[in-house]
């Protein structure tokens, strides 16, 4: 397991690099310089150039790379031009909205779809079934920034029961209140993510529940609940966490359009204002960033796999 | 008698299919008549009029310029349609080619599925975010964007087919036959693709009516003037408190289009690959 856990590290490694290259040189593609971006429209040629050779913008587009990437390997990930401190501080900044965000949309997510796609599988074409089924097609279907702006109009406009926009910190407000601010983004995320969820753990555990162990469980005469819940639903875990792992990582890289809805300073937010503020090294910093997370949850899904399937070789 | 019941199991076989389809079908015929059963211009401003309740003059209200929203919405159909069919082509050609290159050759695979999960990597609106900044707004510079967001699920798709397609009886034998490489390809393991590449094709297009609506609600990737469904709703967002009619219909008709494109999918995976579909 060790030496699988490693060799799926050194495996990401290519896919790290592919983000980094491709982010670095779409990125110098931008029309117009990052240094007038930072001086201005009024700066003077001179005062281009020489700000051009303080960030090292004169040099081949190869050499910035390789310097890129060298410092990023020293935990150096650059300074972000708008903000004039490094990268990844800001970055750090900014995580505690959107991880709150993301645990509170997922526990939703997971909660509805997982239930729902239950329900569905065990009553196998009955009306409970299409009811479910036709809900998470819908789901699906949904924008999630649409949903966050029914929320917003229905709770927030309308009834006045949770504020509309805005976040609190919990340091400054208390967790109670920091969750109250995100409960109808979070709501919005979360039935997004349950319509896939409910789909999938409905397929897997169909899969499951024509199993032969399953028929053995039933025949000991085990109620239907511990056989549901503790011997199908462990084993369709596998497909149900693959999706998990895929909502988190995409979460935690921010919703651009919900933070945006709902003016959460989280993660999202950021990109946006980096990308229209032109703020490459920030940009360049914060899709790594992504990425990085991305592969690191992929990780952790394949190794929680053996958890729940014991079968399970890693070669 | 006997006829009708075949009818019964002949919409209970192809349900999916036919609710997706019409609902499809509805909305092509909107994009299409758009010019005629519009009521008003879509870009005609009337000061005067601006942010009606609706009525039977204006079927959804007026936005903060006067103009009619649901005329807007029907020409909004145009512009989804247009982009989300440019995005299925193009990443239907380009992502087939390099699906079928992966899947039959391995350099090529290491080389292309080495750069498709790097941009798998990439959350999908962030990528085509940055595609914009460099590109410019415009529907083509849009199509492009999104296209390259969406390929590593076509190119994955296609390349899973021609790698377990390759093992094939039939092929085998074209191989032993001294067919090319090339003929091979495009005349034995393609036909074998298609269903899946037609699945493939209809979920990434509901994902670009999703993706493009998410971008122009964003303020990126299309001039303000055009009626775009993210756009309509992205002005009407700032009048929520006032008038929060305007957000409905405008996402009635995002999730229409992308309910209709997500049933239709669905319902071909029941019918072409029994194997795939939900038991």
């Amino acid at each position: 397991m060790i030496n699988y856990t490693i060799r799926r590290i050194l495996s990401a490694i290519p896919t790290l690099l592919v983000v980094a290259v491709v982010i670095f040189f779409l990125i110098r593609c931008v029309p117009g310089s990052p240094a007038l971006t930072m001086l201005g429209d009024e700066a003077t040629v001179e005062e281009i150039a020489a700000m051009e050779e303080e960030m090292g913008l004169d040099q081949p587009v190869v050499v910035q790379f390789v310097k890129w990437i060298g410092n990023i390997l020293k935990g150096d990930f650059g300074t972000s031009i708008y903000y004039e401190k490094p990268v990844l501080e800001v970055i750090f900044s900014r995580m505690q909205p959107t991880v709150i965000l993301v645990i509170y949309a997922m526990i939703i997510g997971i909660v509805i779809g997982v239930s729902l796609g239950m329900l569905a599988a065990i009553y196998r074409n009955s009306w409970i079934d299409k009811v479910c089924m036709v809900l998470s097609t819908l789901g699906i279907s949904l924008p999630g920034f649409w949903l966050g702006l029914n929320l917003v109009l229905l709770f927030a406009v309308t009834l006045g029961w949770f504020p509309s926009v805005g976040y609190v910190y919990i340091e400054e407000g208390g967790l109670l209140e920091t969750l109250r601010y995100l409960t109808l983004p979070a709501v919005a995320l979360g039935l997004q993510r349950s319509a896939s969820l409910a789909r999938i753990t409905r397929s897997s555990m169909l899969e499951v529940l024509n199993e032969d162990y399953i028929r053995t469980a039933r025949a000991k005469g085990l109620p239907t609940r511990r056989v549901i819940c503790l011997h199908a639903l462990k084993n369709s875990m596998n497909q149900i966490l693959t999706q998990i792992g895929i909502s988190i990582a995409h979460l935690l890289g921010g919703s651009i359009v919900i933070e945006n809805i709902f003016t959460i300073p989280g993660l999202g937010r950021l990109a946006y204002d980096a990308i229209t503020r032109r703020d490459y090294p920030l940009i360049q910093g914060q899709i790594l960033y992504i990425a990085f997370i991305y592969v690191f949850i992929n990780l952790i899904v394949d190794l929680l796999y053996k958890f729940f399937d014991p079968r399970i070789e890693f070669k | 008698m006997k006829k009708k019941r075949n009818w019964r199991k002949f919409f209970s076989k192809y349900n999916l299919v036919l609710i997706g389809g019409s609902m499809f079908l509805i909305l092509v015929i909107v994009a299409i008549l758009a010019p005629w059963i519009s009521p008003y211009d879509p870009k005609a401003m009337e000061m005067t009029n601006a942010l009606q309740p609706p009525s039977l003059a204006h079927l959804c209200g007026t936005d903060e310029f006067g103009r009619d929203v649901f005329s807007r919405i029907l020409y909004g159909a145009r512009i989804s349609l247009t982009i989300s069919l440019s995005v299925m082509a193009v990443v239907g050609v380009v992502g087939t080619v390099l699906g079928m290159l992966a899947g039959y050759y391995h350099l090529a695979d290491t080389i292309i599925m080495r750069f498709m999960d790097g941009l798998m990597a990439f959350p999908t609106v962030i990528l085509a975010l940055v595609i914009l900044t460099v590109l410019g707004s415009g529907i083509p510079n849009l199509v492009l964007a999104l296209s390259i967001a969406q390929l590593p699920r076509m190119v994955r798709t296609v390349r899973t087919t021609v790698v377990s397609a390759k093992q094939l009886e039939h092929v085998e034998t074209a191989r032993a036959m001294g067919a090319s490489d090339a003929r091979i390809m495009f005349r034995y393991i393609l036909p074998l693709c298609i269903s899946p590449m037609i699945i493939r094709l209809t979920l990434i297009m509901a994902l670009t009516v999703l993706n493009e609506a998410s971008l122009t609600f964003l303020g990126v990737g299309l001039s303000p003037d055009i009626p775009s469904w993210g756009t309509i709703l992205s002005e009407a967002r700032v009048h929520i408190q006032t008038s929060g009619y305007l957000i409905v219909l405008p996402g009635f008709a995002i999730v229409w289009s992308v309910m209709s494109l997500n049933l239709l999918g669905d319902g071909l995976r029941d019918v072409l690959d029994p194997k795939l579909s939900k038991k």
